[in-house]
């Protein structure tokens, strides 16, 4: 099965919604490769640079609540991936964002406050690494720690198929 | 144990489960726009797989840019166009008889009680109004949707919203889904479908149920749900006359998707609406909600009349309403947009579109535009709109722009005043003025 992680950036804020992740004034594009360089460019977020060079790094990003809210716009997990960040670790997601991610064959994995509140304390320098046997995310930043999550078996068919488009076709 | 009305639905499509807590339906309709189909069409084409699950049931429209604004979005409807065209899709509506899709399909009789209904658009949520589990999607959800009909959901669990007291004058559909938006706040409802039942509800009309089923994405619900009846049944006639001897016959068919007495909740609540007032949003997220009163006074640049929420027959009356013998404040600008052509034209012969530019509104075609910040009404940095639609995200209308959700008749009486403004003692006086 696919790798997931790398080098972590945090968006330490509740109810990020798709418009914040990629404007709607980007929903002309007819190819998600155009849409990379608008990553997160209307966050509202104290202190947060879209430019972030650590943001470019990124292979994951940890965040809080309710996050993906709003629109269905699937191009808000499509920035994502054409930035290279195919896992995203939060408190929570909205419904339609959580399957565009996992219909996209990329890992939403939901963790309970304190263990956010715990990778956060690991300071800016983070990286993660998931273990999809064993269901646990491993976070390297001013210590180690690893958490336990939960992952819906359907959820990790769609991961394994590499997304649900692959997973119908071959049954249905 | 007995069976909600989404569980009746969801056992009817059962096509899999591929675990006990994951169900994949069959589809009844797959509805497409031209902002999220594009994509899905172009990588069906890339994988050599650009077929239809049923040409009958998909159902096509340009709304969210038309016309066209540029060559970016005269290419997505292109694409769309074309690809409606080759694979005989009849029901593709193009300039002229387009108009915003969750008015426009309900219009065409398309969603029917007991259905499943998926699109590319959050507020599928809207056609929950007739009965039928209408969710939006994403575009992979959408690409699977037109080439095998089918789409995955987990279990369905129900929150029972029963609705009781009696709506004041001025007050309504769109006060009473902000007010319960404000109380379940923006992920109260994520994952589960909400039900709306009780005495307000069973008085609603199909336009205002449209409406209160509309934003039932705000609270993060997968969909909202009415419980089908006459009202149903009145509002489908000219559809369905051929599979009924009767509206009383299609009443009782349609009782067949009723929740069962003892059916399973996540959690009832109960709501009782007498003595609500008009409510407004002030901050960045729907649920952030407070009373007309205490919002009174603030500025706005801008006042925007129609969408998907609230671009109906009914929501233009009662505007105009407030409007008949005003001015709009010489600071504001109003826009109308009537969400559909039949709305539109109904308008007219009303004399409704006359009282809203005698006003001094401009009346823009029907198209979704302004609401998602697209086209016909776009905010500067800095402006702020009274709005009838849906959503008050940082930045929703335009860069830098504040929106405040509110009902149409409140948009009227804030564009008269200019300042955000209670329109029941507008209201009052022109009924007084009647008498």
């Amino acid at each position: 099965m696919k790798k997931f992680g790398g080098p972590a950036f945090v968006l330490d804020r509740s109810d990020i919604n798709t418009d914040e992740i990629i404007p709607a004034r980007y929903l002309t594009e007819n190819s998600k490769e155009a849409l990379a360089p608008h990553l997160l460019e209307d966050l509202n977020l104290d202190g947060f640079d879209p430019r972030d060079e650590k943001l470019r790094q990124a292979r994951a990003i940890v965040t809080r609540g309710n996050f993906g809210c709003g629109s269905s716009r699937e191009h808000a997990v499509w920035v994502f991936e054409k930035n290279n960040i195919d896992l995203v670790v939060a408190e929570s997601f909205a419904r339609i964002f959580r399957q565009n991610m996992f219909n996209c064959g990329m890992l939403a994995v939901e963790l309970p406050k304190e263990d956010i509140d715990a990778i956060v304390a690991l300071g800016p320098d983070l990286t993660l690494a998931v273990d999809l046997e064993k269901n646990v995310l491993m976070a390297q930043g001013s210590h180690k720690a690893s958490f336990a999550f939960a992952l819906n078996p359907f959820d990790r068919e769609l991961v394994r198929a590499g997304g649900w488009l692959a997973f119908a076709d071959a049954h249905y | 144990m007995g069976q909600t009305i989404a569980e009746k639905i969801f056992a009817a499509h059962r096509r899999d489960t591929p675990t006990p807590d994951n169900a994949v339906l069959n589809l009844d309709v797959v509805l497409a726009h031209e902002i999220t189909t594009p994509i899905a069409i172009n990588d069906l084409v890339a994988r050599g797989m650009d077929r239809v699950f049923d040409s009958a049931k998909i159902k096509a429209v340009i709304d969210h840019v038309t016309p066209s604004k540029d060559s970016k979005t005269a290419t997505q409807g292109k694409i769309l166009r074309d690809w409606a065209r080759r694979h005989q899709i009849k029901d593709f509506f193009d300039i002229g008889a387009n108009g915003v899709c969750h008015a426009l399909f309900p219009e065409k009789g398309f969603i029917r009680p007991g259905y499943t209904v998926i699109m590319g658009d959050s507020h599928t949520c809207t056609h929950g109004a007739f009965g039928a589990f209408a969710a939006g999607v994403g575009t992979t959800d959408l690409e699977v949707g037109i080439l095998k009909g089918v789409c995955s959901f987990r279990r369905p669990e129900t929150i029972k919203m029963a609705i009781t007291g009696k709506l004041a004058d001025g007050v309504y559909a769109k006060d009473v889904i902000l007010f319960i938006i404000k109380t379940l706040t923006v992920n109260g409802a994520t994952d589960k479908i909400l039900e709306f039942v009780g005495p307000v509800v069973d008085a609603m009309s199909m336009e205002a149920r449209m409406t209160l089923c509309n934003m039932a994405i705000e609270a993060g619900a997968t969909c909202g749900i009415c419980l089908p009846d006459r009202t149903t049944a009145a509002y489908l006639w000219p559809f369905i006359q051929g599979d009924y001897a009767s509206v009383d016959a299609a009443v009782a068919d349609f009782r067949q998707w009723h929740s069962d007495p003892d059916a399973g909740y996540a959690s009832t609540m109960a709501l009782d609406i007498s003595g609500l007032e008009p409510q407004v949003t002030y901050g960045f997220k729907p649920d952030e909600v407070k009373d007309v009163t205490t919002m009174a006074g603030t500025r706005v640049d801008q006042v925007y009349i129609g969408s998907c929420t609230n671009g109906r027959i009914e929501d233009l009356r009662e505007a105009a309403r407030i409007l008949a013998g005003r001015r709009i404040a010489a600071t504001v600008r109003g826009i109308l947009s009537p969400a559909t052509p039949k709305v539109y034209v109904r308008a007219l012969e009303e004399g409704i579109i006359k009282t809203f530019m005698e006003a001094g509104f401009c009346v823009t075609n029907p198209t979704c535009g302004a609401c998602l910040g697209m086209s016909n009404g776009v905010l500067a940095a800095g402006e702020v709109c009274a709005s009838t639609t849906n959503r008050n995200f940082n930045g929703r209308m335009g860069k830098g722009g504040m929106v405040h959700l509110m009902s149409p008749a409140t948009a009227a009486a804030t564009a008269v005043a200019g300042v955000i403004t209670d329109p029941r003692p507008c209201l009052r006086q022109a009924k007084e003025a009647k008498l």
